[in-house]
């Protein structure tokens, strides 16, 4: 990683000489014009299903090949990538696949073309928060391709024989649950509740998530920070409150994902915040999940109703400097297809944009998961949604992290006064 | 390096010639040299140089009123580097400095230790001898970021760490134990390194010196202090000089073991990684150029102040009056220079 920032710095340096001029790729009005050879730069495929999508595409279009760029697997090196790409000019890289979080940044540089909205005929069919996602200005720049929303898996067995028969849809009914639960012999040595609270990405994804579901807002809809309010200092206080209860494990202020899930799937949590990826590996029967076939999954709870999602998920953008991108528009046009958003959510669970997809009943039943997930990206906000995205989640993780870390002193006034005051630096525009 | 070029020495009626004979070898000697010069040039010094330039430039702050970056550089003179030691960054650069600076103490001080006992181990002939020396060599094999996912999960709130203990310490929050875990890990992982040097200058040394010592009555402590430390001085100082470069640019164990921006573990190379992973190729320029100078004054300082022979030069020139003090001189330039190059084109160690 090192190595890729000298590389970058390398790369700025020599790119030195011409900064004077405006700059030729990127004006936001380029027609999308030329066919040929493109390529998709996007991260590693864990799924194994990306080229089969791709395949499928250059079986039609023997003229306009796409070739895969895969990147490396953290998010991070692949945006380095990008950019790096990008600072260069260079055409390598056609479609970009987008983190949703990296929008405003790559279209404030002028790193991807905005793209006309009538270019993109299913837009309407997409789940509206997800085209969100792919916007800069009310300017889109992206095609959600694939999304991603937080869900609540809930050990059902134990809820059952504690006579509770739904899953909670307040945080006072989850807390409340845990303690019926908790005078079940079985739930010894059990916690309550966890997200995700160590100093990373995932601490953004999980304040968001408390301070949108007590109605609180960190940027509002103006793009002005606006995190300094009753309502997220609710959404705060109740994940304070929750390590200081106990009800969230000590040991949550270092889980990731990995961790919280290996944890759930020891049986360790009644109620667990993740991706819906965790599905299948708590329901492996090959004895790694102690609670396969006892746990259900429920929309996130919230302060007064259903709680809010944060946005995960990829859109698929056209770099400025790629050639070839009348091509590159229909190909993102096709990955966006029902068909082809089909075709991967059957190999690969990956959560799809298009909306009806939820409803199919084929993939209802092969995922059990689908129709709370649609709820939950339905309701889902994005994160804010910023230029300088690094530092606004940095700003957070640390404001939330100081408020949670173990002895802290930080009262949730103080972390929300001065992130607000953070946020209003960086955020400028 | 210039010091090794022979000065013509001797009567005026052959100087002439003799000239002759030094102008060609000169010229033969750059032309042999220049491939290596030119590669040098490439991969050393114009990294450094764009490096320095970069850090009195900025670009990509500012939005125009349709939210585009306002493209081009601007020329901010020392700005990024006094702006390093202001207000919140300064807290920051300093804690980092604090931090990066206890790490080199700390781990330099105890892998020495460790690292010169296991080389005595290694020296000693005994039965599977062999074996002990692999599996010494082992954490040494390892990459530093795989070091630091094994170590992340012995250091886990369920993790074998907290097993043996019988306690909860979560290793990874803020706070003592988070400095801690990234100082055992490096004493693991580098402790081979300074005894695998050292066990090359016990292998020096002629057992003869040891017989002397025994017939003198020597106790084992003396023979150390007075024989085998001395005599092992000038592999253990580049071992340590080595490792003191290294552990200033530490990177990739408190990054992948406890993460990024914890103010426990964060260190100047952190920082300089960060600035560039958000677009600020500038300020972080900067940061590199200052963790550049501050290796470069302690490589520098270390070796004047102890004497390293960090290039082999000494032992291979007669011992003369100013001579050696030269010698240490363009020893101590060669390491800065050397170091300079890592710290300035690194921002960091490779993950």
């Amino acid at each position: 990683m090192a190595v890729a920032s000298s590389f970058a710095l390398l790369a700025t340096a020599c790119g030195g000489g011409d900064d004077g001029s405006s700059g030729s790729g990127g004006s936001s009005a380029a027609a999308l014009e030329g066919r040929g050879p493109i390529t998709l730069a996007s991260g590693k495929d864990t799924s194994g299903n990306l080229q089969n999508q791709l395949n499928a595409w250059n079986a039609s279009h023997p003229n306009e090949k796409v070739e895969l760029k895969e990147l490396p697997e953290d998010a991070n090196a692949q945006r380095q990538q990008m950019i790096q790409n990008a600072q260069a000019q260079s055409d390598a890289f056609s479609v970009l696949s987008m983190d949703v979080v990296w929008t405003s940044e790559f279209a404030a540089n002028q790193w991807v073309t905005q793209i006309p909205e009538d270019k993109v005929p299913d837009l309407g069919k997409l789940i509206p928060a997800t085209v969100e996602t792919a916007k800069y200005r009310d300017k889109l720049y992206g095609v959600p391709v694939t999304s991603d929303g937080g869900l609540l898996y809930y050990r059902k067995d134990l809820l059952t024989k504690a006579g509770i028969a739904e899953a909670p849809k307040t945080w006072d009914e989850m807390l409340a649950a845990c303690q019926k639960v908790a005078a079940l012999p079985e739930a010894k040595g059990m916690s309550c509740y966890s997200g995700q609270f160590e100093k990373y990405e995932g601490l953004t994804v999980n304040f968001a998530e408390a301070v949108n579901s007590a109605g609180g807002v960190i940027v509002d809809k103006d793009g002005k920070p606006n995190v300094n309010t009753p309502e997220a200092k609710a959404g705060l206080e109740e994940l304070v409150n929750g390590f200081k209860t106990g009800a969230i494990p000590k040991a949550a202020i270092t889980y990731k994902e990995e961790e919280s899930r290996r944890a759930f799937q020891e049986g360790k949590l009644l109620f667990l915040r993740n991706w819906p990826y965790v599905y299948a590996k708590a329901e492996a029967t090959d004895g790694s999940s102690k609670v396969a076939g006892k746990f259900a999954v429920a929309p996130l709870p919230g302060k007064t109703g259903p709680g809010v999602s944060s946005l995960g998920g990829h859109d698929y953008a056209i770099s400025s400097f790629a050639k070839n991108k009348a091509t590159a528009l229909d190909f993102i046009n096709f990955m966006a297809s029902e068909e082809r958003q089909k075709a991967n959510i059957e190999k690969t669970s990956q959560a799809p944009s298009w909306a009806s997809l939820y409803d199919d009943p084929a993939l209802t039943k092969q995922f059990p998961y689908l129709a709370p997930l649609k709820a939950s990206i339905l309701g889902a906000q994005p994160r804010p949604r910023v230029v300088k995205y690094g530092d606004v989640t940095a700003a957070i993780q640390a404001a939330a992290y100081d408020t949670l870390k173990p002895g802290s002193t930080v009262t949730p006034d103080k972390a929300l006064a001065d992130l607000q005051t953070k946020l209003e630096t960086l955020i400028t525009n | 390096m210039t010091a090794s070029t022979p000065v013509p020495e001797g009567p005026a009626s052959t100087s002439k010639r003799q000239q002759r004979f030094n102008e060609g070898t000169g010229r033969l000697a750059a032309i042999l040299l220049s491939p290596t010069l030119l590669v040098l040039a490439v991969v050393v010094l114009f990294p450094i140089i764009s490096a320095l330039k970069e850090s009195l430039f900025q670009s990509g702050q500012r939005l125009d009123e349709n939210g585009f970056i306002v493209k081009g550089s601007t020329f901010v003179g020392l700005d990024n580097y006094l702006d390093i030691f202001r207000g919140e960054t300064g807290d920051r650069f300093w804690n980092a400095f604090y931090n990066t600076t206890f790490f080199t103490v700390v781990c330099v001080v105890l892998e020495t230790v460790l690292g010169v006992a296991m080389a005595l181990i290694m020296h000693k002939a005994f039965k599977g001898r062999g074996l002990v020396r692999a599996s010494i060599l082992v954490p040494w094999a390892i990459p530093t970021v795989i070091s630091a996912l094994l170590w992340k999960w012995i250091f886990q709130a369920d993790g074998i760490a907290n097993t043996l203990l019988g306690s909860q310490v979560l290793w990874s929050t803020e706070g003592w134990q988070s400095k801690l875990s990234v100082v055992i890990a490096d004493t693991w992982k580098t402790a081979p390194f300074i005894g695998l040097l050292v066990l090359a200058g016990l292998q020096t040394i002629p057992a003869e010196v040891y017989e002397a010592a025994k017939v003198d009555g020597a106790n084992a402590w003396r023979t150390f202090t007075r024989i085998t430390l001395p005599l092992v001085k000038p592999a253990l100082l580049v071992a340590v000089l080595f490792r003191i470069l290294d552990t200033l640019r530490i990177f990739d164990l408190p990054f992948v073991l406890v993460g990024q921006h914890k103010n426990s573990v964060e260190t100047l190379s952190m920082l300089a990684y960060d600035e560039a992973s958000n677009v600020r190729f500038g300020p972080a320029a900067a940061y590199a150029t200052l963790l550049f100078l501050y290796v470069a004054v302690v490589a520098y300082l270390f070796v004047k102040i102890l004497g390293a022979d960090v290039i082999g030069e000494a032992r291979a020139k007669k011992p003369g009056g100013g001579r050696r003090k030269k010698n240490g001189g363009a020893g101590a330039a060669a390491a800065t220079a050397a170091v300079g190059v890592s710290a300035a084109s690194g921002s960091g160690r490779s993950i």
